[in-house]
């Protein structure tokens, strides 16, 4: 007996799958709608800027903080650059920025699809000949996997600078060696990787949110039902994907 | 001319459309009358390729919507317009542009050309000088009439209305239905109409047919559906709660 819940899982993972190649496959039948995907790559983009600046910059300070305190028990204070750098490019700065993310865009996006799909604006769409596929999921998939490694990178340069700030500046780093075991244990591929990592969270979050959205039913509670649900759900396929990233990329 | 031939459908066990026959006359008014939650806009999204039956077959002009592609279902929905139980109305965009969006999307006319036919539908629904407002700056009634003007923007040759009466007051209603009727008269579209409102259904009709139990169970003039001998059709014309209908 596999149960109603593994089943309900299985058709909810084909699903998910359906609409996102469906709307993949409008990325690349006209009519191309580039003022709609410009509008989503500035509601995913930069108005996340200052919130994952934020973050990115508090995260930098706070791993430099710790990390000072941890290797300064065997006075290896000078590795804080090295480390620093490592697990804000590889790890902190794509989870943290897709987390944040998640739950600003990726919320809005389904409350956004649900209310359209409960006041039936999706059905509107659709008996006007017009694919709601392609006129709302497909360009903000592609706003998400664009500008996601867009902010990563932003993520990436402030957390540095905040950890350099913290390490340097508070709690006097030599910051010649802070730079010299930043650039002898990082490399351009941590950085490259992290940035692979941040298109398939941008993807995630996005895609969870258009699905949640898309098929929301049920009214005003509905709708609070799926943007709950898009942030949980793409929170944890983030975490569990970036396990699995790891594995196969580092 | 729209046909629907032993059309079928459910949701799980819930059989809602059972082996259903209907014919609508082209350039007339069919409404079709039924209890809330009957069926009756699951029958009407079934009209447009917003729902496939489970069996049987929809027909327009002899085309079966069932088995079109999602191309060919594109191209025969720009010969519809639709008007939904609330409008729907695109709450990004103001007036001008919900109006003006079936004109953008699918012909290749000039922005002032645009402007004016926006103009003229909004006219024709009895809203002028209302192009800037959003529509939540609109009461019902005008929602309603702006999400008619969308509907006749690209002068669809088939309407069809999802309780365009509901929620609104009787005056209200009855300019509505007003409005429906003279626009199928100028038009000579065939208009296809859900309403639980018989007053209405009554002043706009030239065919009235039930819903009852999945089944289109009596179809006629007005005049044959108020003078039925249809006790089921009976109990439901004159507000019945007790007779074949089992209402609790």
């Amino acid at each position: 007996m596999l149960g109603r819940p593994f089943l309900a899982l299985v058709e909810g993972f084909g699903r998910i799958a359906v609409l996102f190649f469906s709307a993949m496959a409008w990325a690349f039948r006209p009519p191309f709608r580039l003022r709609l995907l410009v509008k989503q790559l500035e509601f995913v983009g930069v108005r996340s800027f200052w919130v994952v600046v934020i973050t990115g910059a508090f995260t930098g300070m706070v791993i430099a903080l710790q990390t000072y305190y941890g290797f300064r028990m065997f006075s290896a204070e000078s590795l804080v650059g090295g480390i620093l750098a490592l697990s804000v490019t590889r790890e902190l700065g794509p989870v943290i920025t897709a987390l944040v993310v998640a739950g600003r865009a990726g919320s809005a996006i389904a409350a956004e699809l649900g209310t359209m799909r409960v006041t039936q604006q999706i059905d509107a769409l659709a008996s006007m000949a017009v694919d709601p596929v392609q006129y709302l999921v497909t360009p903000r998939i592609l706003a998400g996997i664009v500008m996601l490694p867009l902010l990563v990178v932003m993520a990436d340069f402030v957390g540095y600078v905040g950890g350099y700030f913290v390490g340097v500046k508070l709690l006097g780093i030599n910051s010649g060696m802070f730079m010299a075991k930043t650039l002898e244990l990082m490399e351009m591929s941590d950085l490259m990787n992290g940035l692979v990592k941040a298109a398939v969270f941008g993807l995630i979050l996005t895609t969870v949110g258009c699905y949640k959205g898309y098929y929301t039913s049920g009214g005003a509670e509905g709708v609070g039902r799926a943007t709950t649900d898009a942030v949980v759900i793409s929170s944890l396929a983030i975490l569990i994907s970036d396990y699995f990233l790891t594995a196969v990329m580092f | 001319m729209i046909e629907l031939v032993d059309v079928c459908k459910a949701f799980g066990r819930q059989r809602v459309l059972n082996h259903l026959d209907l014919a609508v006359e082209k350039g007339e008014t069919t409404v079709i009358i039924g209890r809330s939650g009957g069926g009756k806009s699951v029958l009407l999204r079934h009209l447009i390729g917003l729902m496939k039956p489970d069996c049987g077959q929809v027909l327009v002009d002899g085309q079966d919507l069932a088995r079109m592609n999602n191309r060919q279902l594109k191209e025969i929905r720009k010969s519809f317009g639709m008007l939904f139980q609330d409008a729907a109305l695109f709450d990004s965009m103001n007036v001008g542009d919900n109006v003006a969006f079936p004109l953008r999307e699918h012909t290749r006319k000039r922005r002032a050309e645009i402007r004016d036919i926006v103009e003229e539908k909004l006219a024709s629904v009895g809203l002028s000088g209302v192009s800037d407002k959003m529509p939540s700056e609109l009461s019902g009634g005008m929602r309603k009439r702006v999400g008619l003007a969308r509907a006749l923007a690209l002068d669809p040759h088939i309407i069809l209305f999802d309780e365009p009466t509901t929620g609104l007051d009787p005056l209200m209603a009855d300019a509505i239905d007003t409005l429906i009727r003279d626009t199928q008269a100028r038009t000579g579209a065939t208009c296809v109409v859900i309403s639980h409102d018989l007053a209405g259904a009554f002043k706009i009709a030239h065919h009235i047919a039930m819903l009852y139990e999945g089944r289109i169970i009596a179809k006629g003039t007005p005049d044959e559906i108020r003078n039925t001998e249809d006790p089921v059709v009976r109990q439901f014309v004159e507000g019945r709660a007790d007779g074949p209908i089992k209402v609790v």
